[in-house]
């Protein structure tokens, strides 16, 4: 049985606090009697037979849904999309939970004959997945069966001719989604649910739409009005999804979603990285020593070969539910499965909350965590991960540990590194940013070629990071970063700190020096549930 | 010696000739202090005035070359680029037939004609041609008036020497005296202040490179540098052509500022200038995300650095059927051309100043234009520093570091030197 996630108190006892710091690590004495931490909980216990009980899924599905074998007849069109290189965070040990789920999906469609399949990487405008990449998601088995005949591949959100106008909703929103999706029979989506954000109707109204529809949600608006994007009955993100949603279902597109969920098992219950997800006081003699040694010897590498390192890890998540048939009703449950790892009880709000970022977020999987990424995984994903109210309190202050090189991946994000050195040279407002240069790049025909022939994110991509911060910059009364690169922080609005204590002291100029400061200990991931 | 012109330069009895004194630095040919600046200068920019071949003296007033020449006394005289790389061991030995040695530096010069201090002040245009050589008839380029043009610099009545303060013979504007020919002094209208006057030989420069880019209406124009020359080009690519949009190529935050306020629309570090190019150009690049080069590019690189690197960035940067205006002084440079030849860009060089045709068909003398654009646009801003002469390698360090230090012109002010009204 695992534990549930915790606020600790922190009193002269506490002993020093992990963060995360890109690559790295820093433990921090964080001050008593006026800071707590919130612990995530424990990973889940994992199914034991996850095989059987996709096969379970699939036959016994929710909602007003048959069961898949049900769905399947010969000479139809069948399209499976799967959820892309952004999921899970870290990569996953193989077999990865797409491959599973695809092949037995695969499976019933042979068995009924179908032998029109398409298998879709629904990526939306992140970058191309890679070959290697495509067979650690799907398997060798799917992959070398449908990509040599050209069924296998990812999504272009930029390829005219493969895209289909389905309509508007009664809000004027565009929907235009992957043709051979719009057009087929049956569009089985199977998507991993790592946050609360994922999935639902935002798996194929996102993942496989253009940029001409996802405009309608991508935006400074809609994420100003997603409190949080990850509680989606108060995310307006999701409103717009849902709103999408019921075009495709309108319009014919029948999708038959296959919802996964996984424990928060990120570093492993043993081995090297296993202390990183103990609790400090917990540690035993031995954990003490692997860190020491991990930190010190971490500290002596370059940053290249930290982050190859980092970036070969593959975490040992487990299933802990699968979920099949109509998509509203699967979510649901698959949301509740997703809060019951997550959650963790907060009471009241706090002045400084302090957060160590990790090595990777959705958008750097095998690349450079850019500044414009740590940005979004600390006021994008971080800031977002509560229920009721933002952890920190309006005007209060974010700090943010993490190296934030001035250092791009040219091949992945091209777009981030004009974004970085022109849009944010002139100003951080993500609502100047959104009129004035948006339309700019979202048009730029080389990131359009980049996008579509190479491996690089869309040309807009960089905005829509940015834009995931405009709840928390416009909540926050200041945002400082410990460790970065000074130039780099200021160049995102943001203040440089050296140490936390630098950074406290910074903060008690916005919220005074009896401030109260609330640390996430986060990864593995936690939500706050803020009463 | 012209016993009458030294009299009337220090405008006062003179109680021996052995008290005809000039303070001047001086450049020697010497060989192995100029490989000891040169050596020096790869560790620390400036570092050549310290082993180099420059040397403050006490020398004799040169002698004046002819019946149109006469004594002016600098009041300023600034430090230029092609001063430094000379100072530095960095100049190419191109020059040596069309100089001549020892010469005293200095050609952006505000001075006091004979007898006067301060009341009828004239800024030197330097270029030493055909008529101030005593040539007659004068060579084709001097017959047009493009001065810089001049086929006949080492020749005539005076020893080698592009301009003042290369030619043994005139000395130069880092001195308490040297000579000039009348058609090489322009007056300074009263109200103009020595800063600004000092300024008008490097705008005359920066004029001609932008009029000799050729610019058309709507053009997309890149200024490659913004020390004083970059600046001034930019300054005069905004007053004298109707270019759509100017990039300029900047390093540091004060020449950041600067461009933006002398008519630059986006300002870029050098490392990020192709992507900012192709972003305003809308032009495809060549490289995974990386870019190796633009398909396309700007109508107009002017490149006011005039090193290899720079000129290796112009080549990428600007489109095919294009133009390269070198204005900063380039010396010998390794550059694959390969592009110029496939994109069949031109590649044309701007030196010093002359004769210009402005927009509206009118032909005008550069240091005219100068004068007007230094007042309009105040560009006596520009001098940031001036060191008297017996601080010269402090002077030569802040000039030759002027951008990481803040600065844009420095210059040698002679105004208060005592050799100046010795007696």
């Amino acid at each position: 049985m695992s534990r549930p996630g915790f606020v600790l108190e922190v009193d002269r006892s506490t002993p020093p606090i992990l963060f995360h710091h890109g690559e790295q690590f820093r433990l921090e004495r964080l001050p008593a009697g006026r800071t707590r931490v919130i612990y995530p909980a424990e990973p889940l216990e994992p199914l034991i037979n996850p095989v059987a009980a996709i096969r379970h899924a699939l036959l016994n599905p929710l909602g007003d849904s048959a069961p898949l074998p049900a769905l399947l007849r010969p000479g139809m069109r069948l399209t499976i999309a799967f959820d892309d290189i952004s999921l899970p965070l870290p990569p996953m040990k193989r077999p990865d939970i797409r491959q599973r789920v695809i092949e037995q999906v695969l499976d019933m469609a042979a068995e009924a004959g179908v032998d029109d399949v398409h298998v879709i990487a629904a990526l939306a405008l992140h970058r191309r997945m890679t070959e290697s990449e495509l067979r650690h998601a799907i398997g060798d088995r799917v992959y070398d069966a449908f990509a040599p005949q050209g069924l296998l591949y990812n999504h272009d959100a930029e390829d005219p001719d493969n895209l289909s106008f389905l309509g508007t909703t009664d809000k004027g929103e565009e929907v235009e989604i992957n043709k051979r999706a719009a057009e087929s029979d049956l569009v089985v989506y199977v998507n991993i649910n790592l946050v609360a954000m994922d999935g639902g109707w935002k798996s194929t109204a996102t993942g496989l739409a253009s940029y001409r529809s996802l405009r309608h949600h991508h935006n400074v608006e809609t994420m100003r009005h997603s409190r949080s994007f990850m509680d989606r009955h108060h995310s307006e993100l999701h409103s717009s999804n849902w709103r999408m949603g019921k075009v495709l279902r309108d319009s014919g597109v029948k999708v038959f979603q296959i919802e996964t969920t996984m424990n928060n098992n990120v570093f492993g219950l043993d081995g090297p990285m296993s202390v990183l997800q103990k609790r400090e006081w917990e540690w035993s003699a031995r954990d003490r020593m692997s860190f020491l040694a991990m930190q010190k010897g971490l500290d002596r590498l370059s940053p290249k070969t930290r982050r190859q390192i980092f970036q070969s890890w593959k975490a040992p998540h487990a299933m802990t539910s699968v979920q099949a048939g109509e998509v509203e009703a699967v979510h649901d449950v698959t949301t509740s499965h997703v809060y019951e790892q997550h959650l963790v009880p907060v009471e009241g709000q706090t002045d400084i909350l302090t957060m160590g970022l990790p090595y990777i977020c959705p958008y750097n999987v095998n690349s450079v965590m850019n500044p414009i990424l740590v940005m979004c995984l600390g006021l994008g994903y971080f800031f977002n991960l509560y229920r009721g109210k933002p952890i920190v309190r309006e005007g209060g202050v974010v700090i943010m540990s993490h190296p934030t090189p001035w250092d791009f991946h040219p091949v992945h994000h091209p777009s981030y590194i004009d974004f970085f050195e022109q849009v944010l040279s002139e100003t951080t407002d993500p609502l100047q940013i959104e009129s004035k240069y948006e339309e700019q790049f979202a048009n730029d025909e080389w990131y359009r070629h980049l996008y579509r022939t190479s491996y690089a994110y869309h040309g807009v991509h960089p905005f829509y990071m940015w834009y995931w911060g405009a709840h928390a910059l416009q909540h926050l009364g200041q945002v400082i970063i410990v460790g970065g690169d000074t130039r780099a922080v200021r160049r995102l609005g943001f203040r440089p700190a050296s140490t936390l204590h630098d950074a406290l002291e910074m903060a008690s100029d916005v919220v005074g020096r009896d401030a109260s400061i609330t640390h996430v200990h986060n990864p593995p991931i936690l939500m706050a549930d803020v009463s | 010696m012209n016993g009458a012109g030294v009299w009337q330069i220090l405008w006062s009895p003179v109680a021996s000739r052995e008290d005809l004194v000039v303070k001047a630095l001086q450049f020697e040919r010497n060989l192995p202090r100029f490989a000891a600046a040169s050596a020096a200068a790869k560790l620390k920019a400036g570092a050549g005035a310290r082993v180099g071949p420059l040397r403050l003296r006490d020398v004799d007033p040169p002698d004046l070359p002819g019946d149109d020449w006469q004594y002016i006394k600098p009041r300023l005289a600034g430090i230029c680029g092609s001063d430094l790389s000379t100072i530095d061991g960095h100049a190419s030995r191109y020059f040596e037939p069309i100089v001549s040695f020892p010469f005293v530096p200095g050609h952006e010069v505000v001075a006091d004609t004979a007898g006067s201090d301060g009341d009828d002040r004239v800024v030197l245009e330097p270029v030493l041609g055909c008529v101030s050589r005593g040539i007659d008839p004068v060579c084709p380029a001097c017959a047009r008036g493009d001065l810089g043009g001049c086929e006949r610099i080492a020749f005539g009545e005076l020893h080698a020497g592009l301009q003042s303060g290369f030619c043994c013979d005139t000395g130069g504007g880092w001195s308490t005296v040297m000579v000039a020919h009348e058609s090489q002094l322009h007056s300074v209208p009263d109200g103009m202040s020595d800063h600004a006057a000092v300024m008008v030989e490097p705008t005359a420069c920066g004029i001609h490179g932008a009029l000799r880019a050729g610019v058309s209406s709507g053009d997309t124009v890149v200024v490659v540098g913004a020390g004083t020359l970059g600046l001034l080009t930019i300054a005069a690519v905004r007053r004298f052509t109707e270019a759509a949009r100017l990039i300029a190529v900047a390093k540091h935050p004060q020449q950041r500022a600067l461009a933006r306020e002398l008519g630059a629309d986006v300002i870029v570090d050098p490392q990020e200038t192709p992507r900012a190019v192709r972003r305003v150009t809308g032009s495809l690049a060549l490289g995974d995300g990386d870019i190796v080069r633009l398909t396309g590019g700007a109508d107009h690189v002017i490149d006011c650095v005039g090193s290899e690197q720079s000129l290796a960035q112009g080549l990428r940067i600007v489109r095919p059927g294009g133009r390269i205006t070198m204005v900063g002084m380039p010396g010998q440079v390794h550059v694959d051309l390969t592009g110029l030849w496939q994109r069949e860009v031109e590649l044309v060089g701007a030196y010093a100043y002359g004769t210009e045709t402005i927009n509206n068909g009118e032909r005008r003398r550069t240091f005219d234009l100068a004068f007007e654009m230094v007042q309009a646009a105040d560009l006596g801003r520009l001098m940031s520093a001036t060191y008297p002469l017996s601080r010269y390698r402090d002077a030569i360090v802040h000039a030759a570091n002027a951008g990481p230090r803040g600065a844009v012109r420095v210059a040698f002010d002679m105004r208060a030197e005592r050799e100046r009204t010795r007696q």
